[in-house]
């Protein structure tokens, strides 16, 4: 009989005590996000918010939680996970523990390092105390749990009028060497005043062994910043993630967040944003391609507390064979943000007739001047376009991958690293099973 | 002069309940509170067969086991359901055939409402079964109604007259367990309507009932069937006004629509019971289940305009079982001062080639809050399935809030779903191009709104229409013209 997941946590958070500094006053943090984890346990499919996403079958598996072995990784093994046409700074974690030989960190006018480091130095006190678990939720049971245990994870700061030479990727790799493995990875960016960065994460498991990734992200952008985020899910069937992320704005600033789910046996994304200035742009947008037994939950979240901001909401989603797609995303906007301009839109696709499409796109407004909408629909390709192409001599199959990803158009015109959008229409072609470029 | 969108607030605010009023009839009154020996009571003043009580019974024991809702977006303060008074009945029975006949206190009471019998009767055709305070005490035109086979009665009466048809249609769109407050109507339901429509018969006339709430204390479970034989068609209203109270009083009514084969439903309300005084006093509570099944090539529309009620819940639903069913949902909701609505609907599709259309318009205004709850299901079989849904919203002011919650589920490849909400206030440069044309402002807001709701207010039948007009004045006077 396996352990309970959850009682298996609460143990294993006193070895984890061992391994920290508990005088720490993050420590306190921790202490108290545990507490809320205990009493609350998982989410469960009874809460609105988990109503189409369950983790039971998640909790039956027994995770190690803290890895036994450590495996080394060969650059040349891993190097077409990286985004290696292009140079680009690298923090790398393997098993959850940070690999100094595949990383590329600097500390050159932007810091771009360790959670570790940056909780345990005190030259970054000032700042840990002023954003860790600022924005993140202390409601929320799996966020709670992450922050329990966080101790690793990226740490990425950008001073004023600065940006990084080249853009950042966070990749977490599991080597398999635990039969099934649970990794809680917690990040924090902060991007000051007229700062500028790009953000590439990706998750990757090299054998079928067992993954429960549970992350947590914090993302804190100052006036007029520019934050540019792209969450790529392409791992093994046998991994599933909980990527948690939090970000708050300040007046002017621009946080877009791109999230391209293909991979993984169930995951969850929590993406919350929260406006906390004037002249605020944030964009969500995700491209969903699945099959199988997949299952994929967009559940966003934008809240509008000052007046004339706007919000931009794109989610597209193809759903094949036996898979699950949910959207639930929230638009929230306060009496006194007047002048919000709030935009919402989730299409799919439904290529089986054992897919499912979740979807609840919600609305709660309480200013009067305001221009919020949403749009959603689920549908199939237009018989005439696919009549066309194929009265052109395209043959069905790459007739359906061009109008697919041509469904896609809206998210993938906005990915703004070329070599990166040029790697995911390769994926999109792998995943429609093509072999097409698409940079027509 | 000069109107202003302000103005329109305050008076809004302002405006009192104009239909208050409280009339003085005897009344046969049961004890407060609910227990067996109130539902085995209430079925014995009835003179009901062994197998309704039992059925009621059935009900109260699964309402025992319940738990009350919790997850719509309102406030309230719950119910005590062992202070309410479960049956009343306008004491001066027995049934009229005649206008001579009836209370005259009663008939009073109709013309302050402006729906005078004498002018219903004269009024294109309607056959009116009015509902005082549980019990029907006047059914017009049922002669002209029986010629056709059509039965149309208070549903007491077709427990005792049709017990088949009750027996075999009554629980089967909302069962008893079905929620908590339509298993607590199945325990105690007073009275309501009951209408067959034979095959191939083509109603006559838009039957309508008129409900109202006269008892102090008095909770209102009204049951409604409404039965469609194969390639049969009606057209159903349903009105409500009550008395200006300051004690909460609870309504949770259950309306069931079965069409079969081939036939159609048309089912229109309009309800403005007390809302509550400006100040978020009093005002009905309105917990309502609504349902339909349509059979194969059937068509069930629903068709409201919510004005009233402190609180609304309430969810007119299609199950669109047979092939090539229709369910349409055309709703406008207004909200004032302190109510709160949480209303929608359910389109489930199960058959073939199944079409949904869902039209939704909100208009909030003081400090009401108005919610959009809606769910379109299209299962795995139900392949060809088509739903348009759109919900608008109107803001007045920023006290008031306007929410959606459309749930969307779909488990075939083959259907097609669009969603649609907008939320919005009146634009200054639509009322400034009224204005630059000779209209003032408010006219203008007037004209708005009414565009705004047309949609909606264009499927209400001809008959109902004056009554739709009215109800929407004094939720928003001055706006509409």
């Amino acid at each position: 009989m396996a352990i309970d997941l959850k009682e298996k946590l609460v143990s294993s958070f006193m070895a984890f005590e061992n391994k920290v500094n508990v005088d720490d006053p993050v420590h306190e943090i921790r202490l108290g996000a545990i507490k809320n984890f205990e009493s609350r346990g998982f989410p469960t499919s009874k809460e609105e918010a988990w109503k189409y996403t369950s983790l039971r079958k998640l909790q039956k598996t027994n995770f190690s939680v803290f890895p036994k072995k450590s495996k080394t990784l060969e650059y040349k093994e891993v190097k077409k996970y990286f985004l290696h046409e292009i140079d680009t700074y690298k923090i790398v974690f393997v098993d959850g523990v940070y690999s100094s030989y595949l990383s590329e960190t600097t500390h050159d006018g932007v810091d771009v390092c360790l959670m570790s480091s940056a909780l345990s130095k005190a030259m970054y006190r000032q700042l840990i105390d002023l954003y860790f678990n600022k924005v993140a939720s202390k409601e929320e049971q799996m966020t709670s749990l992450n922050t329990a245990f966080s101790r690793e994870g990226a740490y990425i700061y950008i001073p004023r009028n600065k940006a990084p030479l080249k853009p950042i990727e966070i990749i977490h790799f599991a080597t398999g060497t635990e039969a099934s493995l649970m990794l809680q990875p917690r990040n924090l960016i902060i991007a000051e005043e007229n700062a500028e960065l790009q953000i590439i994460e990706s998750h990757v498991s090299l054998t079928d062994n067992e993954i429960l990734t549970n992350a947590v992200t914090e993302i804190f952008a100052a006036e007029n910043a520019i934050v540019d985020f792209y969450k790529v899910q392409n791992d093994r069937h046998s991994s599933s993630l909980i990527d948690n992320t939090y970000i708050a704005q300040k007046s002017k600033s621009t946080v877009r967040v791109h999230t391209f789910s293909f991979g993984g046996k169930l995951t969850r994304n929590n993406l919350n944003f929260y406006q906390e200035g004037s002249h605020i742009d944030s964009t969500l947008k995700g491209v969903t391609i699945i099959g199988e037994k997949q299952h994929v939950d967009h559940h966003t979240l934008v809240h509008h507390q000052q007046p004339d901001s706007e919000s931009h909401q794109d989610y597209k989603g193809i759903y094949g064979e036996k898979s699950t797609g949910v959207f639930n995303g929230k638009i929230i906007v306060d009496e006194i943000a007047q002048k919000t301009n709030a935009f919402q839109q989730n299409n799919n696709i439904l290529i089986s007739d054992k897919a499912t499409i979740n979807t609840k796109p919600q609305l709660e407004i309480f200013a009067d001047d305001v221009k919020c909408s949403h749009g959603c629909t689920i549908g199939q390709l237009d018989d005439d376009a696919m009549f066309y192409l194929q009265s052109r001599g395209i043959p069905k199959k790459e007739a359906t991958a061009l109008l697919m990803y041509a469904f896609t158009d809206d998210v993938m015109s906005s990915v703004r690293i070329p070599e990166l959008k040029n790697r995911i229409n390769n994926l999109i072609a792998e995943k429609l099973g093509v072999k097409m470029g698409f940079d027509l | 002069m000069a109107y202003t969108e302000e103005e329109l607030k305050k008076e809004l605010e302002t405006k009192e309940y104009e239909y208050g009023f409280y009339t003085d009839i005897e009344s046969d009154t049961l004890p407060k509170g609910l227990n067996e020996d109130i539902v085995i009571a209430i079925s014995k003043k009835k003179n009901e067969p062994g197998w309704m009580t039992a059925w009621r019974l059935q009900a109260f024991q699964a309402w025992k086991e319940m738990e009350e809702p919790e997850w719509a977006n309102v406030q309230y303060k719950k119910p005590d359901f062992q202070d309410i008074s479960y049956y009343s009945a306008p004491n001066k029975k027995p049934k009229y055939n005649s206008l001579d006949e009836v209370d005259p206190e009663l008939l009073e009471t109709f013309e302050k409402l402006g729906i005078s019998i004498e002018e219903q009767k004269k009024l294109a055709g309607v056959a009116v079964d009015i509902v005082m305070d549980s019990v029907s005490v006047a059914t017009t035109f049922k002669e002209t109604l029986a010629e056709k086979g059509i039965i149309f009665c208070s549903i007491s009466e077709a427990i005792q007259e049709h017990p088949e048809l009750v027996k075999k249609y009554l629980g089967t769109v909302v069962p008893q367990k079905d929620n908590f407050y339509a298993a607590l109507n199945s325990a105690v339901f007073s009275d309501g309507s009951f209408c067959y429509i034979p095959k191939g018969v083509r109603c006559p006339m838009e039957l309508s009932t008129y409900f109202r709430i006269n008892q102090a204390g008095t909770g209102q479970f009204e049951r409604t069937l409404v039965i469609a034989d194969e390639g049969s068609y009606v057209s159903y209203l349903e009105g409500c006004t009550a008395p200006s109270r300051d004690e909460n009083q609870l309504h949770a009514a259950v309306v069931e629509l079965i069409a079969l084969d081939n036939a159609e439903i048309k089912y229109s309300t309009v309800q403005n019971w007390f809302p509550g005084d400006k100040d978020g006093h009093g005002g009905v509570y309105n917990f309502v289940t609504k349902r339909g099944l349509c059979e194969k090539n059937a068509k069930i529309s629903w068709t409201q305009v919510e004005t009233g009620s402190a609180i609304t819940w309430k969810y007119p639903s299609c199950v669109l079982k047979g092939d090539n069913s229709i369910g349409e949902f055309y709703s406008i909701a207004v909200t004032n001062n302190y109510q709160q609505a949480d209303t929608g609907t359910k389109m489930i599709h199960l058959g073939k080639n199944t079409k949904s259309t869902i039209i939704s318009k909100g208009i909030s205004a003081g400090k009401s809050q108005n919610s959009y709850r809606g769910l379109v299901q299209v299962h795995s079989r139900a392949d060809n399935a088509r739903n348009f849904s759109q919900c608008d919203s109107l803001l007045m002011g920023n006290k008031c809030g306007a929410h959606t919650f459309p749930y969307i589920e779909a488990k075939n490849k083959s259907a097609q779903i669009e969603h649609e909400a907008t939320t919005s206030k009146i634009g200054e440069d639509q009322i400034f191009y009224c204005n630059q044309r000779g209209i003032d402002t408010e006219k203008a807001i007037a004209l708005i709104v009414n565009g705004f709701s047309k949609e909606v207010l264009n499927k209400l039948p001809m008959e109902f229409a004056v009554e739709a007009q009215k109800l929407l004045e004094i939720s928003l006077e001055g706006s509409v013209g």
